[in-house]
């Protein structure tokens, strides 16, 4: 056993050593290795262990792209103002453009939070001077508005260009997103009535703009080392294991009002399991209630009679409400009798005596149900089916 | 609305209400989470440790929850009448002929798990394009969220794209840092060598609307924004190694959609050299769902989901960082000091029961298998420690395998519950030796209105009723 088991593994290592290098013959053959770039990452990059990788051709993978195709589609504008297309726009035209396709979300004076976070609002001329934004050091204030928070230019002619109108992206021509981004300025008082906003003087609104030095990249939240971060985590905790300190007050739970806020929370856990949902439709402490049903059971209860005839009778095993099984959906035999006349009577007693024909050669046997819950069946079909 | 407004004291200027993630509740709900606490509640929550800890008698205890007659009914009673009418009674599906195969092409779950829905959490935005979808964490178990369960973000709503159309273009911001800009399509990119992993994925905001305060009541609000699949595609390096990148140069990388968003993020290349970001097309054996980005989206394990670029349409290389809206704008953390971090991108360590957890009812006492997730951005979870006293003693919990780098691992730990209260919390070590803070730690250190980032232990109070409620300590 020992020394057939030692075989078997020493041929098996020389099998897997043969193909190996059978692969490397052949793909040293097909696949010529394109130059290596000039500086590997590797050496670069000491602290991110690597392995070493050598480009993998792909031939007939890809093509070159178009100048014409990178034109359509590289629109990004860089804080350098990099990819930024030449154009001007006034704060007065950004105005009218303002209220015919802005105005509607963002508010008159992009002050609005009714369908976004206000763009405007929180700035002082002071942040303008100073370039760092003083209520952002002030908890009462109510939210962060964009101004507030935006410290490169170009991310809002970037954004706009590519994503806005919300409803309409991309279909702002260069000249209307600096007139645009002009008005807004202008709204936080950032840029005069009377600027034109251009390629050419945008660094003047950088140089303007309320939060423009309040941004850090002094944390360790950026996987790697190019924006200068730290290494080390800013919160460190350790794993006390017993008799450790606890924070022993209730800080915080969600007041009593708010316990339905997010709907009954019986019918956002599954009908069975270790927990149910709390019925939060009563007041905590109720007495309990059976386990909820699931909100599509509930419904079906709504309908119960019919459900549970239809179950009761094995109706279902061949019908479906929606979508045919072996015969037509309960909600096709709906649709095609349920508004003849006799509809009542007709479904009744088909559903009694079966047939074949109507709905194809599959036949339908005859049931033998009592009549007053053949009579509820067909009732149900005649309003309609309904789930 | 807001989620936790009272129409009575509802802000009378309702178009003024703010509903950033981290006014989730008004300043009067908040005042009012605040009041109780002092108006006897903390009373209440060392009544709850006293009874955990076994050092007070039931009497103390008692005043916690609801009366005992108030717990659920067990749900095995013992048969009254010579058995259990579930046994006795032959049920319809043992005593008739079942469904034929194929009776739905592509099956969806039983029907009884109409509960078991990503939802949105009212209030918390005002369209539905520009939103957030939370996956039922309280339902699932294991590691894999089912692709119809994913959380959703979109900025500007999701699309069907035509994978046959879709497009995929690689440059760089000036001809030197890319020597042959290149186009591939989806049968292309399908044709090269590819790769499965699995990753999770966590938006930066996940319980961002936690951070001063409690403000939803279940799991599935509270860090619902977290799923984890097994992603099947490309790594990016091997496209861009066929355009002949300046990698000495081009140490940023641009992702940008193909929606009305036209998603942008900058990722470092550092992760995409060491093969680590993938452009993904499988998910859990299936495409990516449309909701997910359909055709094709980047991946890129440890960042927050904001990165992973959905609809993926093209790629570029440069020599600095772009500031794109979504990382100048939002998904910037506001620290103490009125500074924002910016291209804040690791999700660090992280876990949460989530069995039991919020807005669930314990049905008796006894036994409990105490489930939960784990997760790092930097590596693998290496323990995670389980607490039902508050904090006080913790222990061990199992971790199940597969353990994996920058994916979730779940973890379970027996526990026998005595009808008293209870504080269930979770605490998870990563492979780094960073350590999941608790509240106090964190805000120590960035405050209550980071929004993004909030990797904080997530406190369960298990009431006498057995119903089990969102709780913040201090």
């Amino acid at each position: 056993m020992c020394s057939w088991a030692r075989t078997g593994a020493a041929g098996l290592a020389a099998a897997v050593l043969a193909a190996a290098v059978l692969t490397d013959g052949a793909a040293a053959q097909a696949q010529p290795k394109p130059p290596k770039p000039a500086v590997s990452p590797a050496a670069r990059m000491p602290q991110t262990p690597q392995t070493p990788q050598t480009p993998q051709a792909l031939p007939g993978l890809g093509r070159p792209a178009t100048a014409q195709e990178i034109a359509a589609w590289d629109i990004d504008v860089r804080p350098d103002f990099k990819g930024l297309p030449k154009g001007q726009g006034s704060v007065a035209q950004g105005q009218d453009l303002w209220e015919a396709k802005c105005a509607m979300c963002h508010g008159v004076f992009g002050e609005s939070n009714e369908v976004f976070s206000p763009l405007v609002g929180g700035t002082t001329a002071a942040d303008v001077a100073s370039g760092r934004v003083a209520r952002l050091n002030d908890p009462a204030f109510p939210g962060r508005t964009t101004l507030m928070k935006v410290a490169t230019v170009s991310t809002l002619w970037d954004y706009i260009n590519r994503a806005m109108p919300w409803n309409a992206p991309k279909s702002l021509k260069p000249d209307e997103v600096y007139a645009v981004t002009a008005f807004l300025l202008n709204l936080g008082g950032v840029l005069p009535d009377d600027f034109v906003l251009s390629d050419r003087n945008i660094a003047e609104a950088q140089a303007r703009l309320p939060n423009r030095l309040g941004m850090s990249t002094q944390h360790a939240l950026w996987p790697g080392q190019t924006l200068g971060g730290t290494a080390k985590p800013d919160v460190q905790a350790v794993a006390c294991m017993s008799n450790c300190a606890t924070e022993p007050t209730l800080a915080s739970m969600l007041p009593d009002f708010a316990r339905n806020a997010h709907g009954n929370l019986a019918e956002q856990n599954r009908l069975v399991g270790p927990q149910h949902g709390a019925d939060t439709s009563r007041p905590a402490g109720a007495p309990a209630t059976a386990p909820a049903a699931p909100a599509a059971t509930a419904a079906t209860a709504a309908a119960a009679a019919p459900t549970a005839l239809l179950s009761k009778h094995a109706c279902s095993g061949c019908h479906a409400v929606d979508g045919k099984l072996v015969g037509p959906s309960f909600r096709e035999v709906a649709v095609k009798q349920g508004n003849r006349p006799d509809a009542l009577a007709y479904l009744a007693g088909k559903i009694r005596s079966g047939g074949v024909g109507v709905w194809g050669q599959v036949p339908m046997p005859p049931q033998s149900l009592p009549d007053d819950d053949a009579k509820a069946i067909a009732r149900w079909l005649t309003e309609g089916a309904r789930k | 609305m807001t989620a936790a407004v009272n129409p009575q004291d509802a802000d009378p200027r309702p178009g003024r209400l703010l509903k950033a993630p981290e006014h989730f509740i008004t300043p009067a709900g908040v005042r009012t989470v605040f009041a109780e606490a002092q108006a006897g509640r903390r009373d209440f929550i060392r009544r709850a440790f006293a009874g955990a800890a076994g050092a007070a008698g039931a009497a103390g205890a008692a005043a916690l929850g609801a009366s005992s007659a108030a717990r659920a009914q067990p749900s095995n009673p013992v048969p009254t009448e010579g058995g259990d009418p579930n046994i006795l009674n032959l049920p319809e599906h043992s005593k008739g002929l079942g469904l034929p195969v194929a009776t739905d092409g592509y099956g969806k779950p039983s029907k009884y798990e109409s509960n078991v829905q990503r939802r949105q959490s009212p209030g918390l935005t005002q369209t539905a394009q520009a939103s957030v979808s939370f996956a039922p964490l309280q339902s699932l178990f294991g590691i894999v969220t089912p692709a119809g369960l994913h959380f959703e973000r979109h900025h500007q709503g999701w699309w069907d794209v035509d994978p046959s159309r879709h497009r995929l273009l690689l440059n760089g911001s000036d001809p030197s840092l890319m020597k042959t800009p290149k186009v591939f399509t989806m049968d292309e990119v399908m044709r090269m060598p590819s790769t499965s992993r699995f990753h999770f994925i966590e938006c930066g905001a996940n319980s961002g609307m936690e951070w001063g305060n409690v403000a939803v009541p279940t799991v599935q609000y509270s860090h619902g924004m977290l799923s984890c699949s097994e992603f099947t595609g490309v790594p990016l390096r091997l496209l861009l190694d066929q355009c002949g990148v300046d990698y000495r140069r081009a140490r940023f990388v641009l992702a940008e959609g193909a929606d009305g968003s036209s998603m942008t993020r900058t990722i470092p290349m550092e992760m995409v050299e060491n093969g680590e970001v993938l452009l993904a097309y499988g998910q859990n054996g299936e495409m990516l769902r449309p909701e997910n980005g359909y055709p094709l989206r980047l991946v890129v394990p440890g960042v927050q989901g904001v990165s992973w670029v959905k609809y993926l349409r093209r790629i570029e290389v440069g020599d600095q960082p772009w500031a794109s809206k979504d990382e100048a704008i939002h998904y910037i953390d506001l620290m103490p000091g009125g500074l924002h971090r910016q291209y804040s991108s690791i999700q660090e360590c992280k876990s949460v029961v989530t069995t039991p957890s919020g807005g669930q009812v314990l049905l008796d006492r006894g036994f409990y298998n105490v489930s939960g997730l784990a997760w790092s951005g930097r590596g693998k979870v290496v323990k995670v420690d389980v607490t039902v006293d508050g904090g006080r003693n913790w222990r061990p919990a199992r971790l199940e395998q597969p353990v994996m780098d920058k994916c979730l691992t779940r973890f379970n730990i027996d526990w026998v519950w005595d009808g008293r209260p209870a504080i269930v919390q979770s605490r998870a070590t990563d492979s780094t030796g960073y350590v999941q803070p608790a509240y106090r730690q964190l805000r120590a250190v960035r405050g209550t209105r980071s929004i993004y980032h909030n990797n904080a232990i997530q406190s369960w109070l298990v009431q006498e009723s057995g119903e089990v409620r969102n709780v913040q300590l201090g």
